[in-house]
C-alpha cells in the first residue's frame, strides 16, 4: 500500500516523462497521418493516464481490492462505449455528414 | 488485535476500525469506488462525444479549430504539474514533514487556480467569437448545426471539469487547515491522500479532454 513510499525522484521522473508526451501529443497533432492521428492521441492518452494511475495514485503498490476496484471501474466503462459504440456506428440506414 | 506501535485511542481512529493501517485502506478503496462512478459519469459525455465526431468529422475538426492549442497546451503542462505538487505532498506527509506539506498544498491550489483562469480567459474568447451555443451562435454554414454540438460538448465536459477543480481546490483547502492545525501527523495522513486521488483523477479526465477537444485534425491548417 502507500506505507511504501516512493522516492520524491520517481514522482520527478514520471513527471518529465507525462510533459514529453504531452509536447508528443502535440506535434503528432499537426502531422497528417490520416486516421492513425486519432489512435496515437489516444494511445499517449491512456499511457499518461496508466502513469499517472500506477505511481501518483500508487496503484503499482495498492492492495489486491483495490486494484480489482480501478479495473473493475475501467472495465465498466469499455462496456458502456463498446456497447454504445456498437450500437450507433451500425446504423446502416443514417446517412453520415 | 492492535499493533504494540498503536495506542488504542488515537484521537482520529473512529470505532469501528481495529488500527489506523485499516481505516486507511478503507478510505483509500472508499475514494476509488467513487472515483469508479466518476469514470462512468464522464463517460457518458465522452460516449456522446465519439458518436458525434464518428458522425460528423468536418465540422468537428472545423470548430476544435477554434480552439487555442497554445492555452491548451499550458494548461494541461498546468495540470500535470499541479498532480505533481500534488504527490509531493502526500510523500511529505508519509514523512511527516508539515511545512512541505502545506507548500506544496499551496502550490497544488494555485495551479488549480491557475487552470481556471486560463479556461475563464478561453471561455470569453469563445463568447466574443459567437462560438457559444444559443440564440447568438455563428459558424460558418456548411458546417453550422454540427459545430455547435461540438461547441455544446465543449462547454458541458470542460465545465463539468471545472466544476470538479473548483470542489478540489475546496477540497485542498481543508486539507491546508487540516495540516496547519496539525490533525494531519505521519500515523494519519489518509485524507491527504485520498483528497490526492480526487485530484489525480480530474487532471486523468483533462488528459484526454487536451488532445479529442483541441487536436481534431490539425495537420489540415
Amino acid at each position: 500500500m502507500a506505507e511504501h513510499i516512493l522516492p520524491k525522484r520517481v514522482y520527478c521522473t514520471i513527471f518529465l516523462i507525462l510533459m514529453l508526451c504531452t509536447y508528443l501529443t502535440v506535434q503528432i497533432a499537426f502531422l497528417d497521418l490520416g486516421r492513425i492521428n486519432t489512435v496515437a492521441a489516444l494511445v499517449i492518452a491512456v499511457f499518461k493516464a496508466t502513469l499517472v494511475v500506477l505511481f501518483f495514485m500508487h496503484v503499482k503498490y495498492s492492495t489486491r481490492l483495490t486494484w480489482v476496484v480501478v479495473l473493475g471501474g475501467i472495465f465498466w466503462l469499455g462496456i458502456m462505449l463498446v456497447l454504445t459504440m456498437g450500437d450507433y456506428l451500425t446504423r446502416g440506414w443514417r446517412t453520415y455528414g | 488485535m492492535p499493533e504494540a506501535a498503536l495506542h488504542p485511542h488515537h484521537p482520529a481512529l473512529a470505532h469501528q476500525f481495529d488500527s489506523l493501517g485499516q481505516q486507511k485502506e478503507v478510505a483509500t478503496l472508499g475514494m476509488w469506488v467513487f472515483l469508479a462512478t466518476e469514470v462512468l459519469f464522464f463517460g457518458g459525455l465522452f460516449a456522446t462525444y465519439a458518436i458525434y465526431r464518428a458522425w460528423y468529422p468536418e465540422a468537428f475538426a472545423a470548430a476544435s479549430h477554434e480552439l487555442d492549442v497554445a492555452l491548451g497546451t499550458i494548461n494541461t503542462v498546468v495540470l500535470i504539474t499541479s498532480s505533481l505538487t500534488m504527490a509531493l505532498a502526500v510523500h511529505a506527509a508519509q514523512l511527516g514533514q508539515r511545512k512541505l506539506v502545506l507548500l506544496f498544498l499551496a502550490a497544488t491550489m494555485i495551479l488549480g487556480a491557475v487552470f481556471l483562469g486560463i479556461k475563464s480567459v478561453e471561455y470569453y474568447h469563445k463568447f466574443v467569437e459567437h462560438h457559444v451555443p444559443g440564440p447568438g451562435f455563428q459558424f460558418e454554414r456548411e458546417h453550422f448545426r454540427h459545430a455547435q454540438l461540438f461547441f455544446s460538448l465543449y462547454f458541458i465536459m470542460t465545465g463539468l471539469h471545472a466544476l470538479h477543480m473548483v470542489i478540489g481546490i475546496g477540497i485542498m483547502l481543508v486539507m491546508f487547515w487540516w495540516s496547519w492545525r496539525g490533525t494531519i501527523t505521519v500515523e494519519y495522513y489518509s485524507p491527504i491522500e485520498i483528497s490526492g486521488l480526487y485530484w489525480h483523477f480530474v487532471d486523468i479526465v483533462w488528459i484526454f479532454l487536451f488532445p479529442l477537444l483541441y487536436l481534431i485534425g490539425r495537420h489540415a491548417h
